[in-house]
């Protein structure tokens, strides 16, 4: 073998059209925003501002930034993957083979959960909970900043794999034997194990650090029972991460050893157990699922109670329901395996224990209708983006327990049904509740609103384009059509894979929808300027700071009093802070910026990369100089800025001055 | 089959459902040609109908509330201190709760009466059939009648059919939708699937796990033919010459669909016990090429 391990010039596919311009119009689009940034002399600001800031917010809107890039990354290979499966009706071969095919549906599902739909959903969390929390950081701050960084080398890994080799071609979930070495050669497997385990690590070190802030870091007064609903959402999602990700990572690593040193894990032969990586994968898989709709669910409870005017009803039912879903996550995940044959009594178990869930979840959903009963209801973008998730997701979740009754799953497992149901709850739950949460807390992060005409045209063209789509797929599944085919033979199915070419056309037109409101709201930034830090009446803390937060977030902690609703608490805490005078400030503490978390996810990616191609000596190195990072890091001796009582008053003044 | 569900609604259900489904019934699961299908088709229908019955007036009052409380609307009484009443959070888990265990009766018999592992009829009335996925072609062995053939299933109608799958190489899902459930075939594992095709008629078949390059090929025709018609049938396909042995089978076992449509006229019996504990080792895969990548077959 080479000095370059597996990896040589036939890496790039120079005659593969496809590949090579997606890639070569990444590679065009990154290196313009890096010349971009060069020529107009950005980097420092970068680098001292964003790169190596361990300020949550600033981390939280790097986390959002990723996801809406990989968002689109994923958007793309499903609509090649809709246009092309239609070409095929009737005998046609459409524009892409099947070693393509697999490796987009592949690389379709793995970089929306791991670097869209949870990157988006850990941002969220990231940016919101301090602030809700009525604290100044999270626990962790460059811990925070680490896990980010390797999660965004995760998806550089995977989108690597475009331009030089291949991305696996096994499916989201690399099911064994397939993805032993024996089936599974080349280096797809290889980028997919590495991308996900690295980025893996990145989001389990998130889930520690969420957890550890909203349980040791609240605000004077802010108990357990008075935390916001997004504050519960996203502990018990993190408790999920905490708990289930160190399977993740495990399955992934037995996985390795099997391709890598010739272990037994999960293969056919040697008596290894193919079906143990189903039950292991699925094991966290399960609760993966609802680590992404968690969080969701609490913006939707937030959304829904500012816009209703109204404080969540049944606030302690709806924290019961979350912990319910919570413990419960862990006991199905035998529901995606069924038809593995198990035997009945075990599957009528599953299938029982999987419905259960749902009771949680109406729970949920008529807590949310009655929070708008007797409510003033105003209709904005997230608001829309809400209601538009209760009315399709009941749907979801309605498919979801008829999967979840074996005898019916027989049929449907594997379907387009399965297909159009995880879309359901993902899309018109996890992406509509990241919308929702992104127009809301937009105005937080930059102290403008989003332009509202804008938003609302994406939000219908979004639903509408979802309903087509995945009417149409559900309608399949029930035609008998399975999911992953590169071309179809029965022709019957033709009349529904247009109508969903058709809906993603929509949809298409939804998502251009939201750049442009993007690209719109930041040329009218002035028009939309908010200065009151508090442009919906919220009801939660971090509307009483002004927007954007300053760096301390409170200049003065709220001292959270009380059984009222978080209403009362917020116009306590504006006016406590407003009524100060300059003495009243002290001195605050802030952890001070790190390049910790950048330096340790390149060395990652070079890890990472060295392992998939097989290139020891860069592998080794790459770990030399992780350790090294880990011992500088180790031996800083002055690792937080102070502002003094005098800056606090003053950045205090200047900001709730522009509010005066 | 069992349907726990009231008579009205699920009528009326199937009807929709149909209306859907009109025109096409290639491989339509609503549209069940044997027994099975028929209570996948019930047990999916009852479950439906339970779950419609709370979910329609769900959807309804989501509309009529967000209408008819909208900031706008003075006749809509605002009632901002309405944030908990203990009468309504008991109605609130009380339904869904009643609904799931509801539908837990239909899972936990539906699933018994459905097992894919239960055979349909008395003992020995049944026709084995061995099925062997391969990359990425379906081989059909019979064991009683001695012959096989690949991606053609050829069964009498009316007669139950015993099926015991495994896997050459990957895992496969052996699934023919209007006949009803799927099952997995698995390498060095053993499953079973009892399933009957009431009426003559050809059925579509397919590979419902995905297995790699060739999978979407992976697709077959169950032909279900009057019993006189199945005893012509196999005589002729014992006619042909070829043999199915460790060494016909390591062939056909190579990654590719060149194997379509082949019979043979005799088997060696001991075949699918040896691949089933791999006496006979699991096939090969694609093999590595430059640049990372891998080519098949
Ligand atoms: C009411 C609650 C839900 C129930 C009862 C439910 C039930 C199920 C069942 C039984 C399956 C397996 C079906 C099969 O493979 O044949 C399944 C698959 C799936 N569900 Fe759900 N589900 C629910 C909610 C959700 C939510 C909230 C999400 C994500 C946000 C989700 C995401 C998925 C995914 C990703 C898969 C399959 C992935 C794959 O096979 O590649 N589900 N669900
Ligand atoms: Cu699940």
């Amino acid at each position: 073998m080479s000095v370059l391990g597996k990896l040589d010039w036939s890496a790039i596919p120079i005659d593969q059209p496809i590949p090579l311009a997606a890639g070569g119009g990444a590679i065009a689009l990154m290196l313009a925003a890096l010349g971009w940034v060069t020529v107009k002399g950005h980097w420092p600001y970068l680098w001292r501002e964003w790169i190596t800031s361990v300020d949550h917010k600033r981390i939280g809107v790097m986390y959002v930034v990723l996801a809406l890039a990989m968002l689109v990354r994923g958007f793309i290979d499903a609509i090649m993957m809709r246009t092309h499966q239609a070409l095929t009706v009737g005998g046609g071969s459409g524009y892409l083979p099947p070693e393509h095919f697999n490796q987009i549906f592949s690389a379709h599902g793995t970089i929306m959960i791991f670097f869209g739909a949870m990157p988006f959903m850990v941002g969220l969390m990231n940016f919101v909970v301090p602030l809700q929390l009525g604290v100044r950081d999270v626990a962790f701050p460059r811990l925070n900043s680490t896990a980010f960084w390797l999660t965004a080398s995760g998806a550089l890994l995977v989108n690597l794999s475009l331009v030089l080799g291949e991305f696996a071609r096994t499916g989201w979930l690399p099911y064994a034997p397939l993805s032993e070495r024996s089936y599974s050669p080349g280096v797809g497997v290889d980028y997919y194990l590495w991308a996900v385990q690295i980025g893996g690590v990145g989001t389990l070190m998130a889930g520690i650090n969420i957890v550890t802030t909203i349980v040791k870091t609240r605000a004077p007064g802010m108990g357990y029972l008075r935390m916001p609903m997004f504050c519960w959402t996203a502990l018990c999602a993190s408790m999920l991460i905490v708990a289930a990700f160190p399977i993740l990572t495990a399955t992934l690593t037995m996985l390795t050893l099997d391709r890598y040193l010739g272990f037994h894990f999960f293969t056919n032969a040697a008596g290894g157990s193919p079906m143990m990586f189903v039950n292991l994968i699925w094991a966290w898989g399960h609760p993966e699922v609802y680590i992404l709709i968690l969080p969701a669910f609490g913006v939707f409870s937030e959304v829904i109670a500012t816009f209703s005017g109204k404080p969540l009803f049944g606030y302690r039912s709806m924290v019961a329901a979350t912990l319910f879903i919570t413990v419960v996550s862990f006991m199905v995940w035998l529901h995606h395996f069924f038809t593995m044959g198990a035997g009945a009594n075990v599957n009528a178990a599953f299938g029982i224990a999987t419905s259960i869930i749902a009771v949680g979840t109406g729970v949920k959903i008529y807590n949310w209708l009655f929070t708008m009963y007797g409510g003033r209801l105003r209709f904005p973008t997230p608001m829309l983006w809400s209601l538009g998730f209760l009315f399709t997701f009941i749907i979801g979740g309605m498919t979801g327990v008829l999967l979840a009754v074996p005898a019916a799953d027989f049929i449907l497992h594997n379907s387009l049904f399965l297909v159009a149901h995880f879309h359901n709850v993902i899309v018109s739950g996890t992406v509509f509740g990241a919308i929702a949460g992104y127009t809301f807390w937009f105005p937080k992060a930059f102290g403008f609103t989003l332009d509202e005409r804008w938003g609302k045209r994406a939000f219908w063209l979004s639903l509408a384009g979802f309903v087509i789509v995945f009417g149409a797929l559900y309608i399949a599944g029930l035609e008998g059509m399975t999911r992953r085919l590169q071309h179809v033979a029965v022709a019957q199915w033709g009349p529904l894979l247009y109508v969903s070419v058709a809906g993603v056309a929509v949809m298409i037109a939804g998502v251009a929808a939201q750049i442009t409101q993007l690209v719109v709201s930041i040329r009218r930034r002035d028009a939309l300027r908010d200065d009151t830090g508090d442009p919906w009446e919220g009801r939660s803390l971090e509307w009483a700071t002004p927007s954007p937060p300053p760096a301390f977030n409170f200049a003065t902690l709220p001292e959270v009093g009380g059984e009222e609703p978080y209403w009362r608490i917020k116009e306590r805490a504006i006016a406590s802070q407003q009524e100060r005078s300059a003495s009243d400030y002290e001195p605050i503490t802030m952890p001070r910026r790190s390049a910790t978390g950048f330096v340790t996810a390149f060395f990652a990616t070079v890890i990472g990369f060295a392992m998939v191609w097989q290139i020891w000596w860069l592998a080794a190195l790459g770990l030399v100089c992780a350790y090294g990072a880990f011992v500088a890091f180790a031996w800083r001796d002055e690792n937080e800025d102070t502002f003094s009582a005098e800056e606090v008053a003053r950045i205090e003044r200047a900001r709730r001055g522009a509010a005066a | 089959m069992s349907v726990i569900a009231p008579r009205v609604p699920r009528a009326a259900l199937a009807l929709a459902l149909a209306g859907l489904a009109s025109g096409c019934s290639g491989a339509s699961v609503l549209d069940p040609a044997g027994p099975v299908a028929e209570g996948n088709r019930a047990n999916l229908l009852s479950a439906l109908a339970i779950m419609l019955a709370i979910v329609v007036p769900t959807l309804i009052a989501i509309i009529a509330f967000a209408w008819w409380f909208r900031a706008g609307n003075p006749r809509a009484k605002h009632r901002p201190e309405f944030v908990f009443s203990g009468r309504i959070e008991l109605v609130v888990w009380s339904i869904p709760l009643l609904v799931i265990l509801f539908l837990s009766g239909v899972i936990w018999i539906g699933s018994h009466r459905l097992a894919p592992e239960a055979p349909l009829g008395p003992a020995g009335r049944a026709l084995e059939v061995q099925v062997v996925s391969l990359d990425w072609k379906w081989l059909f062995i019979y064991p009683d009648e001695g012959i096989a053939t690949v991606d053609r299933l050829v069964v009498p109608a009316g007669r139950p059919i015993r099926f015991r799958l495994t896997s050459a190489s990957v895992m496969n899902a052996f699934f023919v939708p209007r006949l009803g459930s799927m099952i997995y075939a698995m390498n060095g594992m053993e499953t079973h699937l009892h399933l009957q095709a009431d009426r003559p008629g050809r059925y579509y078949g397919q590979s419902a796990q995905f297995s790699g390059d060739g999978f979407a090929d992976m697709h077959f025709t169950l032909q279900a033919v009057p019993p006189p018609e199945f005893a012509r049938w196999t005589a002729e396909i014992r006619g042909t010459g070829r043999t199915l042995d460790r060494t016909s089978y390591r062939a056909l076992a190579q990654q590719g669909h060149a194997a379509r449509g082949l019979a043979f006229g005799r088997v060696d019996p001991g075949l699918f016990g040896a691949i089933v504990t791999q006496a006979i080792p699991p096939a090969a895969g694609p093999k590595p090429a430059p640049g990372g990548q891998q080519v098949s077959g």
